[in-house]
Order: structure tokens, then C-alpha cells, then sequence
């Protein structure tokens, strides 16, 4: 039977390991290789990566701390943030990414789900949408509207509808981030992961809102997620990864136990 | 230096990550598109993400389904992962198309009538043996793998299936092999300790079935 995994999500800032709260980074907490590794040997799943450094010449740094992780730790792991170009998503791969994923540049240009996922297979392309609840109206008729460029710019789009259309156009996972929920520890927006992961034929990844090892179990059967990504929770030492596992095998959901 | 082996390049997906992996447990790991180096290989890594249509074409134009034939024949160990593992069948549903018939059999896509099963297969899921294998000794029953993949083999002899997994409410063979020929349908390069015991066990395999 295959697990649902449990994910570590770490944003990146010029090569540091950085923690926000609505998607602004208040924090940098070091070396993000160092991090990865001390959660892939006590039993982490899968990693993603966003690089959230604000200009573009330090995007090399990026690149060194792919590397390093590639050579150190071999469990999945994808990363985002500042892909424009099909060139930029080969650049990472090649630089060992399994999985590169989409997010603002998609919304606006949504052909580069197309191109990656004909370049690269749509197993390694993922669509990554920052989503806020909304009062439902003709545009968002789902109450989730997608916005881009780390939270700040509303698009007018329903979230429901863009899932669906990203899928179409080849992504083969859907990471769901809520801007309401993102390190506010309070739990998953688990309405919005159920509507996602019941309207696409692909996986679909819950973020933002985990406090509690609760939290996942919550999202992982009520939310219908495959998979739960964490970060605060795990990063400032309140849960080890051990920990949040256990948890969710005591509450009979099926998890990598032996690793 | 460790064992050498060669990992094959038809331009199926990012082999740098299986050669990070055999790096790792000590094995000197070269990536080759020659079809002359893979004939002369100690030992053979055929990887592979993709389509399996793509990967036939692109096999046939650089001269590798000969070198890889040949190969075989040699009675050198070679490994087979993921879409590597589909090609080495005679039949993949995908595309129609004719594989390398290496091991007699076909690939069929999953199809569920319950939507609570999403194809592609992602993530992490059990190997539980079927034959007695030499690479799979050191294997904990129970062991879980990292896979993607939507189409699975299906040997025509149950001999042939070395270990099996369940998806939904399909058990299919996760583990196939014949002779000097091992493959896996999961990543191990991706599947943490015990992917990597397992790619150290096959440098150190003589090709032999048990």
C-alpha cells in the first residue's frame, strides 16, 4: 500500500535557511544542507527547496546548495521558486533536482507547465499555487482565488480551476499552499485541500498551517492529501520528523516506518 | 576504486542522480552513450524516466537496444530502474510498442475504477519478495521504495518476478529479473539506505540468480 509521505519544505534565502510567517521571511536558521540531511536520516520522505532570494545574481547560490544536497541525501526532492524558463528548470535538474516546481511564472505564462512537462516528464513537474480564501464570485466561484509573486499580487483566478488547467497542461503533482494558513501553526486549510485533491487526477501536496502532528493526520484524511509538507514545526525543533511519523502510525494512516 | 560501472545515456532523464548514488556506496560510476562502451561494460546500469515510445526511438538511433542485447548475452550483471526496467519486456502498452523482449512479458498502464487511486503511482510503498535472489538477501521484508511510474510488468513466468507491491487493488511485480539481469520498477537512488544497500550489493554482484 503506498505511504503518504511527509514533507519538509525549506525556503532558501541567499543559500540560508530562512522561516516566515504569511510568506514574509522573518528568520534565517542556517545551513539548509545541514537541516536536510539531520531530517533524511531520521526517517523524512521527500524535500522541497524554494529559493526566495530577492535578486537574481545571488540565484547561483541556489545552485550550490542543489548540488550539495544531491551528493549527501537521496531521498526525493524538488525545488521552486524563480523558475521562468525551461532553461532555468533544466539548470536545476541537471544540478540533481528530481522535480522542479512552478509557481508565479506559470500563472502568468502557462504554457512553461506545457514545455517542462514535454521536456522533462510531467512526474518531475509540479505546480505549486499560493491560494486565499475569497468571498465566492463569478471569477473565483470556489471562494480560493490564486495569487503570485510570494502572496502579494492577487490574480483573479479560481484556485479549483487552476489546478485543474495545470494538470491539463502536464504537471504531475499539485503542492496547495494557503497564504491564510502558511506559519500561523494553527492546521492545513483542509477545505481547500479536499477540493483540490478531489478535482485532479494527480497527487496533491498540503501546505502551510502545520503546528501539531494533528494537523497532518487531519489533512491527510479529511484534507485527502497524499502528502503533508512541513516546516516551523520541524525547524525550530518542537516535533522531530521521528515524532510526526509515529503519530500518524498510531493513527492508522500508512507511513514509511522502516528506513 | 571501488567496481566500475557504466550507466547508460539515451537521454532518458537525469542519470547524474544514479551516478551521485553509486558514488555514494563506493562505486565508480561512468555515464555513456557509446555503444561500444556499453558492450564492454564490467557491469551495466540501465536507467530511465519517460515514455517508453521515446525511449525505443532514442535507443534504436545511438545503436544502444544492440549494444544492450549484446550485452545481456555477455552474462555481466546489468540493472534495470524504472522505465529501464519496462524496455527490457517484450510489449509495453505505452505507445503500442515493441520493447527489448529481454524478459518475455508486457507493461500495462493501472487503471482503477475507484478515483481515490491517482496514476502516476508517487511516493513510498512496501517490497515484499516473491523468488529467492541473491541482490535481494539483505532486503528487510517490508522495505519500502520510492516510486513513479503509471504502467507495471508483467512476466509472462512467475519465475520471473523477484518481488512484488501493491497499488489500490493491484499487486504487480516491482522486482524483475532472469539470469544476469536484475531490475527495479522504484528509484533506488531515491529510496534512502536501503535503495543505496541495494545498488552496493549489485557492484558486488557475479550476475549468478542466487
Amino acid at each position: 500500500m503506498l505511504s503518504k509521505r511527509v514533507v519538509a519544505c525549506l525556503d532558501v534565502k541567499n543559500g540560508e535557511l530562512s522561516k516566515g510567517v504569511q510568506f514574509v521571511a522573518t528568520e534565517m536558521l542556517g545551513d539548509p544542507v545541514a537541516k536536510a540531511k539531520a531530517y533524511y536520516e531520521d526517517g523524512l520522505d521527500e524535500l522541497v527547496f524554494y529559493d526566495i532570494t530577492a535578486s537574481s545574481d545571488q540565484r547561483n547560490i541556489m545552485l550550490d546548495v542543489v548540488q550539495s544536497v544531491a551528493q549527501e541525501i537521496f531521498i526525493p526532492f524538488s525545488v521552486g521558486g524563480g523558475i521562468r524558463t525551461l532553461e532555468d528548470a533544466a539548470g536545476l535538474l541537471m544540478a540533481g533536482a528530481e522535480k522542479i516546481s512552478l509557481n508565479s511564472a506559470a500563472v502568468l505564462r502557462p504554457e512553461l507547465i506545457k514545455e517542462c512537462a514535454q521536456a522533462i516528464g510531467a512526474q518531475n513537474t509540479v505546480l505549486s499555487m499560493d491560494v486565499r480564501a475569497v468571498a465566492p464570485n463569478t471569477a473565483c466561484p470556489s471562494g480560493y482565488e490564486v495569487v503570485i509573486n510570494g502572496g502579494r499580487k492577487a490574480m483573479g483566478m479560481d484556485a479549483i480551476a487552476w489546478a485543474r488547467r495545470g494538470c491539463e497542461l502536464g504537471a504531475g503533482e499539485v503542492v496547495v499552499n494557503s497564504i491564510d494558513a502558511d506559519g500561523m501553526k494553527q492546521g492545513y486549510e483542509i477545505q481547500l485541500t479536499r477540493m483540490v485533491a478531489e478535482a485532479i487526477p494527480v497527487p496533491v501536496v498540503a501546505s502551510g498551517g502545520a503546528g501539531t502532528p494533528e494537523h497532518l493526520h487531519q489533512v491527510l484524511t479529511k484534507g485527502k492529501a497524499d502528502a503533508a509538507l512541513v516546516a516551523s514545526m520541524v525547524h525550530y525543533g518542537d516535533y522531530r520528523v521521528l515524532d510526526i511519523k509515529q503519530y500518524l502510525n498510531r493513527q492508522g494512516v500508512k507511513v514509511r516506518m522502516n528506513y | 576504486m571501488g567496481p566500475s560501472v557504466t550507466i547508460v545515456d539515451y537521454e532518458a532523464g537525469n542519470l547524474r542522480s544514479v551516478q551521485r548514488a553509486c558514488e555514494a556506496v563506493g562505486l565508480s560510476a561512468e555515464i555513456s552513450a557509446d555503444p561500444e562502451v556499453v558492450r564492454r561494460a564490467d557491469r551495466l546500469i540501465f536507467p530511465g524516466v519517460g515514455t517508453a515510445e521515446t525511449a525505443m526511438v532514442t535507443l534504436a538511433r545511438l545503436g544502444l537496444d544492440e549494444a544492450l542485447m549484446s550485452f545481456f548475452q555477455s552474462g555481466r550483471p546489468l540493472l534495470g530502474i524504472c522505465l529501464g526496467l519496462q524496455v527490457l519486456l517484450d510489449y509495453t502498452e505505452e505507445g503500442g510498442r515493441d520493447c527489448l523482449g529481454i524478459i518475455p512479458g508486457q507493461c500495462k498502464r493501472f487503471q482503477f475504477a475507484e478515483s481515490d487511486y491517482k496514476v502516476p503511482q508517487i511516493g513510498w510503498n512496501e517490497v515484499s519478495k516473491a523468488s529467492e535472489h541473491a541482490l535481494m538477501a539483505g532486503v528487510p521484508e517490508g522495505a519500502e521504495f520510492y516510486f513513479v511510474h503509471a504502467y507495471y510488468a508483467i512476466p509472462d513466468q512467475g519465475s520471473h518476478v523477484l518481488a512484488e507491491t501493491t497499488f489500490g487493488d493491484k499487486t504487480f511485480a516491482s522486482v524483475i529479473g532472469r539470469d544476469n539481469v536484475f531490475a527495479t520498477q522504484f528509484h533506488l537512488e531515491k529510496s534512502g539506505r536501503f535503495g543505496l544497500e541495494l545498488l552496493a550489493a549489485f557492484g558486488q554482484w557475479d550476475g549468478a540468480v542466487c
